[in-house]
C-alpha cells in the first residue's frame, strides 16, 4: 500500500474509531453492568467472568416490568416530551420564519440571539426559573402587585413548570434546523403560487410547510430525544411527584446505587427511542425514493 | 406621446394591455428602475423587451405579475386597472427565468396546481392536465418528480404550468437563457408554434437581441428604465433610431459625419473621423451642418480588390484579421485613416476565396446600405 492509500485508511477510519471508542465500548460497559447483580463494594456489582463461567442474569429487565413505577416513567417521559416537542414546533416555527423573513443584515444578529443562552450553563438557567416560578418568586409577586391575584398561583413542583423548563431549554435546537430548512426555500416559488391564484395563507401551506417538513422533522428528533432521558429538569422545576425515566435512572445509580437495573433502564431506554427512531428514518427514506 | 412604432401593424385594433406612464424607483437606487413607461399590446401578440441588464425590463415584468408596484402610472388588461390586483387574483401568469418549479410536486401536480387552485373539478383537472402535457410534448414524464428533469424538460414544464390556466397575458422571463445553445435554438420555433396555437399574448424579457428578433412579432427596445424604439424586428435593426439601439442589435459601424448637402432623399455627408465623403440615402431633410452618424451593419459592408462600379461609397484599406465562423467569416479591416471597420462575408465560394491577413482591400456599400442617425 501507498502512503495515499494509507491516509485515506486513516480518514475513514477516524469516525468509526470515535463511535468505537465513546459509543460501542461504553455502551458495551453499560450492556455488562445491566446483566450483573448488585454487591457492596467496589465497583457495586459482580463481575460478568467468574471462577471460569459468564456470569449474566436478567434478572434487572425481569425487575423492570415487575415494578410498574419503571412504566409509568418512560410513559411520562414521553408525554412530557412529545406535548414539548410540540411546543417546541409551535413556537420555534413561527420564530425560525421571521427570523428568515427579516432584513438581510438582521438575521444573524436574530439568530444569535437565540443561540446566546448557550453562552450560560443549562443548570444555571434551569435554577434561575425555580426563581421565576416559585411561591413568592417574581411571577407571583407582581401578579399579587398587579392586584391580578391574591394567593400566589402553584407554578412550580408541577408538570407545567416541567413543559416550561424543557420548552425553554430545548428552543434553540428545534429552531436552528428550522432555520436552515426555511432558508433555503426558493422566494420565486412563493412568487409561482401566487402567480398561479395563492392567497399568502394558502401558499404557506402548499408551498412553504411542505418544503420545510425536514427541518420540522429533523428539529422534532433533536429535542424530543434528550428531552426523553431529561433529568435535571424534572428533578428541579418538577417535585418529587413528577416522574421522569431520567430521573429514575439518576435516582437508581446514586440514591439507590444500584448500578445494574440503572443500566438495565438505560438500555431499555435506548432500544425503546432507537427503534421509533429506526422506523420513522425508514419511512422518510422509503418516500423521497 | 406614443410613436409612430407603438401601435401594433397586425389587425386587431382593440387595446389588450395597456401601460400609461409607468414608473418605479427601488428605495436608496440612484435612478428610476422603470422610468415612464408606455406601451400598447394587441390581444395575441409575441412581443419582447429586449434591453442590457438593468435596463429596467424585469422590474417591468414583475409590475404586471403583480410582484412589483409602480410608484406611478397605470396598467390596464382590456380595460380593467391593475393597480390594486394582487399577484393571485390577476388574469396574468409567469414563467419563471428559474422555473420555479414546486420541488415536491410531479410534473402533472405542477402543470394542474392553478386549476386546484381555481376549484375547477378534478375530472376537467386530469384531461386539461393530459392534454397540456401533450402540447408540450411531456406526457411520458407526468409522474416524475421535476429533480429527474433536465432543463429543457423543466422548461417546459414551467410553460405548460403557466399556459394552462388560459391567462389573457403570458409573462415569459428570461425563457432561454438556462437552456445550451442548440436547445435553445429549437426552443425558439418551438415556444412561436405554441403561442400561436394557443393564441395568448405572449410578453418576453431578453437581453438576447437573436432572441427576441427571431420569436417576437414586436420588440421594444429598452434603456435606462425608458424605451428607446418600438417596432417590428426588422424595422428595429436596420432602422435603429439611436446609437444604443443600433449598437445594442448586432454588430454596427458608425462613421461620426457633418450632413454638407441634402436633396430629397439624399444626403451628402462629410466625415473628418475617416476623411471621406460619403452618400447614404435619408427620408428627410437636415439642414447643412447638422451632426450625425452614418451607420453601416457589417452585412451590408462589400470587400474587393478593387472598387466595384455599383458602389457609392468605397474606403480602402488592409484585411487586419478574419474570424471563420462557417456559414460567413467575419473580416476585420483597418481604413487607410487608421479606424477599423467590421464585415461579414457570407462563404459561398467555400475555401477559394479566403483573405490574408495585411492584404490591401476596398471596402464599399451602395447608398441604401446605411443608416443615418441622428442622435
Amino acid at each position: 500500500m501507498t502512503a495515499d492509500r494509507w491516509r485515506h485508511a486513516l480518514v475513514i477510519a477516524m469516525p468509526y474509531a470515535w463511535l468505537l471508542l465513546f459509543f460501542a465500548a461504553p455502551f458495551a460497559i453499560v450492556l455488562k453492568i445491566s446483566l450483573a447483580d448488585q454487591a457492596i463494594g467496589i465497583p457495586p456489582y459482580t463481575p460478568l467472568m467468574a471462577e471460569g463461567k459468564i456470569q449474566a442474569t436478567i434478572a434487572n429487565y425481569q425487575f423492570l416490568f415487575s415494578d410498574s413505577l419503571y412504566a409509568r416513567a418512560y410513559l411520562n417521559a414521553l408525554w412530557y416530551a412529545a406535548w414539548a416537542t410540540f411546543g417546541c414546533l409551535l413556537i420555534g416555527y413561527p420564530l425560525a420564519y421571521g427570523i428568515v423573513r427579516a432584513p438581510l443584515p438582521w438575521r444573524s444578529t436574530l439568530l444569535l440571539f437565540v443561540i446566546l443562552p448557550f453562552w450560560t450553563s443549562y443548570l444555571i438557567r434551569v435554577y434561575a426559573w425555580i426563581g421565576l416560578l416559585k411561591g413568592n418568586g417574581l411571577i407571583n409577586n407582581l401578579l399579587i402587585g398587579a392586584g391580578l391575584i391574591h394567593e400566589p398561583l402553584a407554578l412550580i413542583n408541577d408538570a407545567f413548570a416541567i413543559y416550561v423548563g424543557l420548552i425553554y431549554t430545548y428552543l434553540p435546537y428545534m429552531v436552528l434546523p428550522l432555520y436552515a430548512a426555511l432558508e433555503k426555500l426558493d422566494p420565486a416559488l412563493l412568487e409561482a403560487a401566487s402567480d398561479l391564484g395563492c392567497r399568502p395563507s394558502t401558499a404557506f401551506r402548499r408551498v412553504t410547510l411542505p418544503l420545510s417538513m425536514p427541518g420540522v422533522i429533523a428539529g422534532c428528533l433533536l429535542v424530543f430525544i434528550p428531552m426523553c432521558g431529561e433529568f435535571v429538569i424534572p428533578d428541579l422545576l418538577g417535585g418529587p411527584n413528577q416522574l421522569m425515566i431520567g430521573k429514575v435512572l439518576w435516582d437508581e445509580f446514586f440514591t439507590n446505587r444500584d448500578w445494574p437495573v440503572a443500566s438495565a433502564v438505560a438500555v431499555a431506554m435506548l432500544v425503546l427511542l432507537v427503534l421509533p427512531m429506526a422506523a420513522v428514518r425508514r419511512q422518510l427514506t422509503g418516500e423521497s425514493v | 406621446m406614443p410613436g409612430p412604432g407603438s401601435r401594433p401593424a397586425s389587425e386587431g385594433p382593440i387595446p389588450h394591455l395597456v401601460l400609461a406612464n409607468v414608473a418605479k424607483r427601488f428605495p436608496q437606487a440612484a435612478s428610476p428602475a422603470v422610468d415612464g413607461v408606455s406601451l400598447e399590446l394587441a390581444r395575441g401578440e409575441f412581443f419582447a423587451l429586449l434591453g442590457p441588464s438593468g435596463c429596467g425590463k424585469t422590474t417591468l415584468l414583475r409590475m404586471l405579475a403583480g410582484f412589483e408596484m409602480p410608484d406611478a402610472g397605470s396598467i390596464r388588461i382590456d380595460g380593467q386597472d391593475m393597480g390594486a390586483v394582487p399577484p393571485y387574483a390577476r388574469p396574468v401568469n409567469m414563467m419563471f427565468q428559474s422555473y420555479a418549479l414546486f420541488p415536491h410536486m410531479s410534473v402533472a401536480d405542477n402543470v394542474g396546481f392553478g386549476l386546484r387552485q381555481a376549484k375547477r373539478p378534478k375530472d376537467e383537472i386530469a384531461a386539461r392536465v393530459a392534454a397540456m402535457l401533450d402540447l408540450v410534448k411531456l406526457g411520458a414524464l407526468a409522474r416524475r418528480k421535476p429533480g429527474q428533469l433536465s432543463g429543457g424538460e423543466k422548461q417546459r414544464v414551467a410553460l405548460a404550468r403557466a399556459l394552462i390556466n388560459e391567462p389573457k397575458l403570458l409573462l415569459l422571463d428570461e425563457p432561454l437563457t438556462a437552456l445550451d445553445r442548440k436547445l435553445r435554438e429549437e426552443t425558439r420555433f418551438e415556444l412561436v408554434r405554441i403561442q400561436r396555437r394557443v393564441g395568448i399574448t405572449f410578453l418576453m424579457v431578453t437581453h438576447d437581441q437573436e432572441e427576441a428578433m427571431s420569436m417576437a412579432s414586436r420588440i421594444a427596445v429598452m434603456e435606462k428604465g425608458r424605451i428607446a424604439q418600438i417596432g417590428a424586428p426588422a424595422e428595429v435593426y436596420e432602422r435603429p433610431a439611436n446609437r444604443f439601439v443600433a449598437g445594442f442589435l448586432g454588430a454596427i459601424n458608425l462613421f461620426e459625419a457633418r450632413v454638407v448637402a441634402a436633396t430629397n432623399d439624399l444626403l451628402t455627408l462629410d466625415s473628418v473621423e475617416i476623411g471621406a465623403r460619403l452618400t447614404v440615402t435619408h427620408d428627410r431633410v437636415l439642414p447643412l451642418g447638422t451632426e450625425v452618424a452614418l451607420a453601416l451593419r457589417p452585412e451590408k459592408l462589400s470587400l474587393a480588390r478593387m472598387p466595384d462600379s455599383r458602389w457609392n461609397n468605397s474606403l480602402a484599406g488592409t484585411v487586419r484579421g478574419v474570424a471563420y465562423r462557417g456559414e460567413a467569416s467575419d473580416v476585420e479591416i483597418e481604413l487607410t485613416c487608421g479606424k477599423i471597420v467590421r464585415a461579414t462575408m457570407a462563404n459561398i465560394g467555400g475555401a477559394r476565396d479566403t483573405l490574408d491577413i495585411g492584404q490591401p482591400i476596398f471596402a464599399g456599400w451602395s447608398g441604401e446600405a446605411g443608416v443615418v442617425l441622428e442622435q
